[in-house]
């Protein structure tokens, strides 16, 4: 049986998104003043090149003058650090120092 | 049990509540311990009128749940209620209540001053005060509760 051109070309592409696909999609949520900073709540990255939490960081501040200094990071909403890995799905937030209940 | 409430609750009235309705352990306890946290009128020197608490909804109900656990790990406690606000809050209405019931005091004494010192330095809460004087500010740092004065 013979394959329409079409029908070969799309294969084709197919294959080459599937062979390239580092591609993943990690939601990011900012809270209290690093929320401020960037103006949002929170954001869908599809990103490829990305390990850690580390390398979120430094794709959502390119370009933005937000200060580093104590920031914390959770992953799927538990305490992370800045070399734990990030996987296709994950939902990452960053936030300064908790200032809970009363003082 | 662990609750976040957007509104003003009584501590009393909750520990009574909790006590009397939702609790399986009447006639086995000797001991409970209770903290309330108030928000003041004042910090560092200024007049606040109003602090908004902000939370990270599941993350936050998520690490209160394992702070608990790891107090029923450490002491031989029978049951704790943890009542925190979010939202806006007004002086003098409580901000958290933290109860902790067990057979002997020590274990309520100390599991309730661990679950409420956790709280403060690892619990995703983060408070910004209204000031009387106009404007607002991120409160960025923590008291230490074991701070001796």
């Amino acid at each position: 049986m013979h394959h329409s051109p079409e029908k070969q070309r799309a294969s084709h592409i197919n294959e080459t998104v599937l062979f390239d696909a580092r591609i993943m999609t990690i939601h990011v949520r900012y809270f209290a003043s690093l929320r401020e900073q960037f103006g949002c709540a929170e954001e869908q990255l599809s990103v490829d090149g990305i390990e850690t939490v580390a390398d979120v960081w430094s794709r959502v501040t390119e370009g933005q003058s937000v200060s580093a200094g104590s920031v914390l990071y959770a992953v799927n909403m538990a305490y992370a650090e800045a070399d734990t890995s990030v996987d296709d799905g994950d939902e990452v937030a960053f936030f300064p120092p908790v200032t809970g209940g009363a003082n | 049990m662990i609750s976040l409430r957007q509104g003003p609750f009584d501590p009393w009235k909750e520990i009574e509540a909790y006590q009397d309705i939702a609790f399986g352990h009447k006639g086995t306890f000797g001991a409970t311990a209770s903290f309330v946290g108030t928000m003041r009128n004042f910090n560092e020197g200024d007049r606040v009128c109003r602090m908004n608490l902000e939370h990270y909804p599941g993350m936050t109900e998520k690490h209160l749940e394992q702070i608990v656990a790891e107090a029923r790990r450490r002491w031989d406690m029978l049951d704790a209620l943890v009542i925190h606000r979010v939202g806006t809050i007004a002086p003098d209405e409580p901000i958290v209540l933290v109860a902790v019931w067990s057979v002997h005091r020590g274990a309520a004494f100390d599991a309730c001053r661990y679950v409420m010192e956790e709280l403060k330095s690892r619990a995703p809460f983060w408070k910004k005060e209204l000031l009387a004087g106009g404007g607002d500010r991120w409160v960025e740092a923590n008291t230490n509760g074991y701070q001796q004065f």
